[in-house]
């Protein structure tokens, strides 16, 4: 899963989508991973760097990082390719 | 050091756009309640964990009775056992001065069992069994007639009863301009029955009528309803006067007065909109002031209030048992405090709050119970901190009907306990466990056995 390109992300968590005009806030954690996922990072090493990062089990890292990602797809923030 | 984790959430930003069920009105977590540690007090009695707060209790109850005091010579209050009849809740109120109010057999029973005289017990209610009124008569109660089935059963019970006279007081229901009205207890008012009954009371040598009491509704959001209560209930203690040259002891104003809760559908906060104990008590005792009575014969005034002195000490420490989406993509949060054990969230949206820090973020969330069975739905939507599995929260006013309205119903009842005015805990109601359940099931004995 990827980020829309012509989504914009401010670094305190402000999303943007222009196809839309919708505007998103998120919180630290999600700021982290749409910062990961801007970067191209897979989501099995998203996983790990949110394990990392706050010392997660994968359990809780795995169910919320889906959560979040059905989210954002939700939103149409996402894209297949 | 790691920074603190937070499940990520991500909000549709809807300028300019006002949510329906308002925003979000928790910003600091209740970590305790009368100086005790929530989590201290769910780690030793379990969740989900009902407390009450005896300071609470009296400090509510004297400002209730100052209301009145103030303003009125002769001022009594009833508790009203149906609200809590928890034996420790009852007791704090008779410490206080209350008398009993009760409106079934059982809870008369109780009552006496707390210690009450029957002579300071006020037997309400439109279910009163022979055995009840014979008892109630003896104990010389105050027996308040609900129906004229009910006068003819008692006349019938005190035509066996010797060397005694029943205290009496009819129910009267009225229209206080006020709706829904309430004319289902008592005799109407309005159209003559209350009179009609008086004057049947008057005729019986051993039914003594010692008050009249009126019951005009529940969480009554106007004081005025009350003024105009109280000035029928004189008018018909001036024509009882004047027919039989006698008085009537008491004017029992009954309950109805409002807590702080904030009803289902209401627009604004139940604590902005709600009138105070001086409300009521300047619309009631105003009224009989200036009615005419000599101020040697001014009745005893007498209050059944409930809710309104039990709801705020009362609290439910809950657990988050799971989040979920829905289908919509709303977030669901399940609490192992459900309708079983929160009967008022059925007209009630309950304050609710988070027992540990969070941060500002907040979400919308649905909040359901832990049942299997769709009604059980506490909030439809609230805006909350973002809370996870094995998080704890407080839900605020719950004192009144809850531990007496609640089902066993899938799940057990759990512990109670009350914080007593030094801070000690004690627990007044132990949770429910399989036995006391089953121990009042019998299985015939072709059941008994089966060959699974």
């Amino acid at each position: 899963m990827k980020i829309r390109k012509n989504i914009a992300i401010s670094e305190n968590g402000f999303i943007f989508n222009p196809m839309t005009g919708d505007s998103f806030s998120v919180n630290e954690t999600g700021a982290f991973i749409l910062q990961k996922l801007k970067d191209d990072e897979s989501e099995e090493t998203i996983l790990q760097n949110l394990m990392d990062e706050y010392d997660l089990d994968t359990y809780t890292a795995e169910r919320d990082l889906n959560d979040f990602l059905s989210m954002l797809k939700g939103h149409q923030l996402t894209t297949n390719e | 050091m790691k920074p603190t984790y937070e499940s990520p959430i991500i909000t549709k930003l809807n300028a300019g756009m006002m949510n329906k069920f308002g925003s979000r009105t928790e910003y600091t977590p209740v970590k305790s309640i009368d100086n005790v540690a929530v989590a201290d007090l769910m780690d030793e009695y379990g969740s989900p964990l009902f407390v009450i707060s005896e300071k609470t209790i009296r400090q509510t109850y004297q400002k209730a009775l100052k209301a009145f005091k103030m303003r009125y010579p002769k001022v009594q209050f009833a508790w009203s056992y149906k609200t809590n009849y928890l034996d420790a809740v009852c007791q704090v109120f008779h410490q206080e001065g209350s008398w009993a109010e009760v409106v079934s057999g059982f809870e008369y029973q109780k009552a006496l069992r707390n210690g009450v005289p029957g002579n300071l017990i006020i037997f309400n209610g439109p279910d009163k069994s022979a055995e009840d009124l014979k008892m109630a008569v003896e104990n010389r109660s105050l027996i308040h007639i609900d129906h004229f089935d009910e006068l003819y059963m008692l006349i019938e019970i005190m035509e066996e009863m010797e060397n005694t006279k029943a205290r009496v007081a009819i129910r009267v229901n009225m229209d206080t301009g006020v709706y829904p009205q309430w004319d289902r207890f008592g005799f109407n008012y309005d159209n003559g029955q209350a009179w009609n009954a008086i004057v049947k009371i008057i005729a019986q040598e051993k039914l003594q009528l010692e008050g009249l009491h009126c019951h005009i509704g529940t969480y009554m959001l106007t004081a005025n309803a009350y003024a105009v209560a109280a000035r029928k209930m004189c008018e018909l203690a001036l024509s009882y006067a004047n027919t039989t040259g006698e008085r009537v002891k008491y004017l029992d104003m009954g309950g109805g007065f409002c807590s702080s809760n904030t009803l289902k559908g209401s627009y604004l906060q139940g604590a902005d909109i709600i009138p105070t104990f001086d409300d009521y008590a300047k619309a009631i005792t105003s009224t009989i002031l200036q009615f005419g009575f000599r101020p040697d014969e001014l009745p005893l005034l007498i209050l059944e209030t409930g809710r309104a002195l039990i709801d705020e000490a009362g609290y439910l420490l809950g657990t988050v048992l799971a989040t979920k989406r829905l289908a919509d993509g709303r977030r669901a949060t399940v609490l192992d405090t459900g309708v079983n054990i929160m009967f008022t969230s059925f007209w009630y949206n309950h304050r609710i709050s988070p027992a540990q820090d969070f941060s500002q973020h907040a979400e919308e969330t649905a909040l359901f119970g832990p049942l299997c069975m769709n009604i059980d739905s506490l909030r439809e939507s609230v805006i909350l901190p973002i809370m996870k599995k094995g998080d704890r929260i407080v839900v605020h006013e719950v004192g009144a009907y809850n531990m007496t309205q609640w089902m066993q119903f899938i799940t057990l009842r759990p512990n109670i306990v009350m914080i007593d005015t030094k801070g000690d805990v004690h627990l007044i109601r132990k949770q429910e466990t399989v036995n006391t359940i089953v121990d009042c099931e019998v299985v015939p004995e072709h059941l008994a056995k089966h060959n699974l």
